[in-house]
């Protein structure tokens, strides 16, 4: 070929992982397999909040969890050693989110049967990891009180594509400027539907209400 | 850091686009950016020129960007406005019953191959 020529695309960049991040979740729906992403920034408790959810979940449910970070693996050691159940670290090799693709590498990598509930821990971040479709079945997005309740203003995006909130760290909330109204009303505009769910994952007060949720939310997924 | 991962996505595809066409290289690549698509262009074109060094197609393409406004529409009055001006909250009527109508978009418009 040596004319020039103009190709049209007009393709999504996002549209490749979108793609297969529906396909990773039809084949985690018809094996009854339900994916919870876990989104949140770094030090917003999600390895102990995690860590609550499995222990009043483990006789319930089989139960794995994958941990991504661009390194390291201190978080899956942990999750083991407090629960007991199976947990791989993910290295997304210096990227700052999970894609679908990788969601699929971590999903073959998991030993034996498929677990009937999988926790993912998305990388510590509050921008990449919305922008990327893992293929979850749903999304659970932590905010915790130092934070402070004005983000969903500053990252509309991760709070557009949650299915719940948690607001951690209400054990600490007479220590800071927090408001739950004032969180709300940025909040809504951007999502209208969520459930918000303040808790402690220190305290485990509130916990129970997520854990609610959560079982709610797996009968829908395998009927 | 975030531009990078997008940056790579692009690159598969625009290079995919190139291989499917049967091309000797690409030329050029027009790419559309949302001004609330998350993405710095000033970070993107550093990210690229960094990135094309490993491509098969692209080692001399040139990047156009191309970034499109903001615009929200009211549900009640039926009005559009800029989007960075007025965030979710209609300069009109202050109604935030408003959603975002263009802006968020990242899409490779076209590609000039040989």
């Amino acid at each position: 070929m040596d004319q020039a020529k103009i190709i049209k695309v007009q393709k999504s960049v996002f549209s490749d992982n979108d793609a297969k991040a529906e396909e990773v979740r039809q084949q985690l729906k018809q094996k009854g397999c339900f994916l919870l992403n876990v989104m949140s920034s770094p030090g917003s408790g999600k390895t102990t909040l995690l860590t609550q959810v499995i222990n009043r979940l483990k006789d319930d449910y089989r139960i794995g969890v994958m941990e991504a970070d661009i390194d390291g693996d201190i978080d899956a050691n942990d999750i083991i050693k407090n629960t007991g159940v199976e947990a791989i670290q993910l290295h997304t090799g210096g990227m700052c989110h999970l894609d679908a693709g990788m969601t699929s590498e971590g999903l073959e990598n998991l030993e034996g049967e498929l677990p009937e509930l999988i926790f993912m821990e998305n990388v510590g971040n509050l921008v990449c990891p919305a922008s990327f479709d893992t293929g979850s079945s749903r999304n659970l997005v932590i905010l915790s009180v130092p934070e402070g309740d004005d983000k969903p203003l500053k990252y509309p995006k991760m709070f557009e594509v949650a299915d719940v909130v948690v607001i951690n760290k209400m054990d600490a909330i007479s220590f800071f400027d927090f408001d739950m109204n004032v969180f709300e009303g940025f909040l809504r505009p951007h999502n209208s539907k969520c459930q918000v769910i303040p808790l402690s994952a220190k305290t485990g007060e509130g916990v129970e209400q997520l854990v609610d949720w959560l079982t709610a939310e797996i009968t829908n997924w395998r009927k | 850091m975030h531009e990078l991962g997008i940056v790579m996505y692009f690159i598969d595809m625009v290079e995919k686009t190139a291989e499917d066409n049967n091309a000797n290289e690409v030329v050029s690549v027009t790419l559309e950016i949302g001004e609330v698509s998350t993405i710095v262009p000033s970070y993107f074109r550093d990210c690229y020129k960094w990135a094309i060094k490993q491509t098969k197609y692209m080692q001399n393409c040139a990047l156009n960007l191309v970034i499109i406004e903001a615009m929200s529409f009211c549900r009640d009055c039926r009005k559009t406005y800029s989007t960075t001006a007025y965030g979710k909250t209609c300069p009109y009527c202050q109604s935030k019953d408003t959603y975002l109508v263009t802006g968020d978009e990242v899409t490779v418009r076209e590609v000039q191959v040989k």
